[in-house]
């Protein structure tokens, strides 16, 4: 178990891409952390140079109190998930789960009885004399978590793991992990694109675009007060709504619209309002006036998108509110409401 | 399962039709087969008869009396200029010669494969492309400096100077980059995570992956070697290092004056040269199928 620093850490490829700019942040002894952004946001080139597999350009990285800069990835006390598993795949699982322990010289007595333990932990007992060919998606998942736990490491490291997975084992394996790493107490590093798995397992967050860091906060600070349109529009499904605005002082006037609404802060000039969806009220007194175009119908809740003032627009009604397509008014909660710079797009 | 659900209704509309397109493709297979088995055959009838009756009449196309007589005398007589050589010792060499072509070309090639994908080497693709180039230069074209080097390092006449100027090997390490290129990535980094060096990670993950690959290229470069003619030919004159292939040609030519060349030992001579390979190929063919067309990952 380790605390994990990053202190101005940056990678520039030979070929002069910049694929991280220089951040700095710290994971908590214990911590799941998940790294999340769009694809080529520099969240798996991050990783891997946590992992040793990709050399630092500039920075000091430490695990625990050492700084690994130069360590090999064998020594540096981590074990990694790889998206496509990278089992082994002439070994039976039960060399799979050990091929690390034999690597390292661990008598093949103590090597037996950790393997048993790790198979145990993750019901694959059964499947120990079995090839990966001759396994499930979801049990060679399991493989290769076991090839990560039976090392007992400072660090897990995850590179998408579930994203070979159908929607409903993701679901599954997205809770045995979380649990797993509870269970272990092992500081976790997890890489995705999926802003769901992100919400649902990180302690804290980090939101990466770009090869930079947009935010970093717990999945309730980033889903509720998000830094920047990038980070409101990439987390959560729907997204926040961001349309444009002019603000005089605390009131609001969207394009066009008189619509007066109260901000909850003070500014001049033309910003972008952010509201998530579902803290919007339809109301026939309304102030605001919403066209619905299309009604999404998903069980639960029903989502209308439309627009105001021609900008797009969704709203996140409960399954029993009535809803209609056509055209509406509907009010926006005020203390909902988040006031982004139109130019940087930083939140106001 | 499938094929059998889809064709048996075409079938059951016309059960007796008469399919003269597989017959046309029938026929040109079992016209080719015998074509290609006509040779062999030949051989094998002709090599049944006497010295004397080949020579007066040709081939021959009836079994005679002497095939045992014409094996046993081809592979157990000691023949040759010297009378020192029998058939065995030069079955011997030829077997020498196709495993350690083999061996030592898929150990180099795979070495170099390995160096080539796996390390960043600054040139590794002009590297490979150089090798690669080499397809230009075949033995036949480089056969007088590499003679030349053999004869000065005093190589004439070892098996070293039989087998090593011949396995390097462009082919196989191509055939060897590009299924190692094929080798997902994440692989050899789960291995350098689980503290697998650069050799443990060759022989634990590489070759045995490479199971298949080996055994298809080991089958034709054991074919491929066995074969050899011109450089055995010019690097051995002791009769003791003589192979089937060019042992076949001093029988004819061994005996002198009035006698009449050993025809139908040369022929029982040239049908053992032949089974070593074919017999390769017949067992090893799933495998060397395998091999090129499917990969285990």
């Amino acid at each position: 178990m380790a605390q994990v620093s990053l202190e101005g850490i940056r990678k520039v490829y030979p070929n002069g891409f910049r694929a991280v700019q220089t951040t700095s942040f710290t994971i908590q002894d214990g911590e799941f952390v998940v790294l999340v952004g769009p694809s080529g946001c520099g969240k798996s080139t991050l990783l891997r140079m946590i992992a040793g597999l990709e050399e630092i350009t500039e920075g000091v990285l430490k695990i625990g109190d050492r700084v690994v800069n130069d360590v090999d990835p064998a020594d540096r006390d981590i074990a990694m998930v790889f998206q496509n598993y990278a089992l082994y795949p002439h070994m039976t699982v039960r060399k799979n789960i050990g091929y690390g322990l034999k690597n390292r010289g661990t008598p093949a007595a103590a090597i037996d009885a950790k393997v048993q333990d790790a198979a145990r932990m993750l019901n694959l007992t059964e499947y120990l004399d079995r090839k990966p060919a001759q396994l499930s998606g979801g049990q060679r998942q399991r493989v290769a978590m076991g090839r990560a736990v039976v090392r007992d490491p400072a660090l897990f490291l995850f590179d998408e793991p579930l994203s070979n997975l159908d929607a409903k084992l993701r679901n599954q394996m997205r809770i045995e992990i979380k649990a797993l790493q509870r269970r272990l107490g092992t500081t976790a590093v997890y890489v995705t694109h999926d802003q769901v798995e992100a919400m649902t397992m990180a302690d804290r967050i980090i939101v990466l675009n770009e090869g930079r860091i947009e935010q970093i906060g717990t999945p309730s600070e980033i889903y509720h007060n998000p830094a920047s349109t990038f980070v409101a529009s990439f987390m959560g499904a729907p997204p926040m709504n961001l349309i444009k605005a002019e603000l005089d002082q605390q009131s609001v006037r969207i394009n066009g619209c008189r619509d007066l609404i109260h901000a909850p802060q003070s500014f001049d000039g033309p910003v972008t309002l952010g509201i998530r969806p579902e803290d919007v009220e339809v109301d026939e007194q309304g102030l605001v006036s919403f066209h619905v175009d299309i009604l999404e119908e998903l069980g639960a809740h029903r989502l209308l998108h439309g627009r105001i003032a021609n900008q797009p627009f969704s709203v996140m009604l409960g399954k029993d509110d009535a809803a209609q397509v056509g055209e509406t008014k509907i009010n926006l909660k005020p203390e909902a409401l988040r006031l982004f710079d139109r130019e940087t797009g930083l939140r106001l | 399962m499938v094929e059998t659900t889809l064709v048996t209704p075409a079938e059951t509309h016309r059960p007796n039709r008469i399919k003269w397109g597989a017959i046309g493709d029938h026929t040109i297979l079992i016209l080719g087969a015998l074509l290609m088995m006509l040779p062999p055959l030949l051989a094998l009838t002709t090599a049944s008869h006497d010295a004397v009756t080949i020579h007066r009449e040709g081939l021959q196309l009836t079994l005679g009396d002497d095939l045992g007589k014409n094996f046993r005398t081809a592979m157990f007589d000691k023949g040759g200029f010297t009378q020192t050589v029998d058939g065995m010792l030069m079955l011997m060499n030829s077997f020498i010669l196709g495993i350690g072509f083999a061996v030592g070309k898929i150990v180099i090639s795979m070495m170099a494969a390995y160096a080539i994908v796996y390390f960043r080497l600054r040139f590794a693709t002009l590297a490979f492309w150089v090798i690669f180039t080499t397809l230009l230069l075949p033995l036949e074209v480089r056969i007088l400096p590499s003679y030349e080097a053999i004869q000065k390092l005093g190589l004439t006449n070892t098996y070293t100077g039989l087998i090593v100027p011949l396995i390097a090997s462009a082919t196989g390490t191509f055939f060897f980059r590009q299924f190692f290129m094929s080798v997902p990535e994440e692989l050899a980094e789960a291995a350098r995570i689980d503290g697998a060096g650069p050799w443990t990670f060759f022989v634990d993950i590489l070759i045995p992956l490479s199971k298949t690959m080996i055994a298809a290229i080991f089958i034709i470069m054991f074919v491929f070697g066995w074969n050899q003619y011109l450089w055995p030919t010019l690097i051995t004159t002791d009769e003791g290092f003589f192979t089937l292939v060019r042992g076949i040609k001093q029988i004819v030519l061994s005996y002198t004056d009035s006698q009449i060349p050993e025809h139908g030992q040369a022929l029982a001579l040239a049908i053992v040269a032949m089974i070593p390979p074919v017999l390769v190929v017949v067992f090893f063919q799933n495998w060397f199928v395998k091999g090129l067309t499917e990969s285990d990952k």
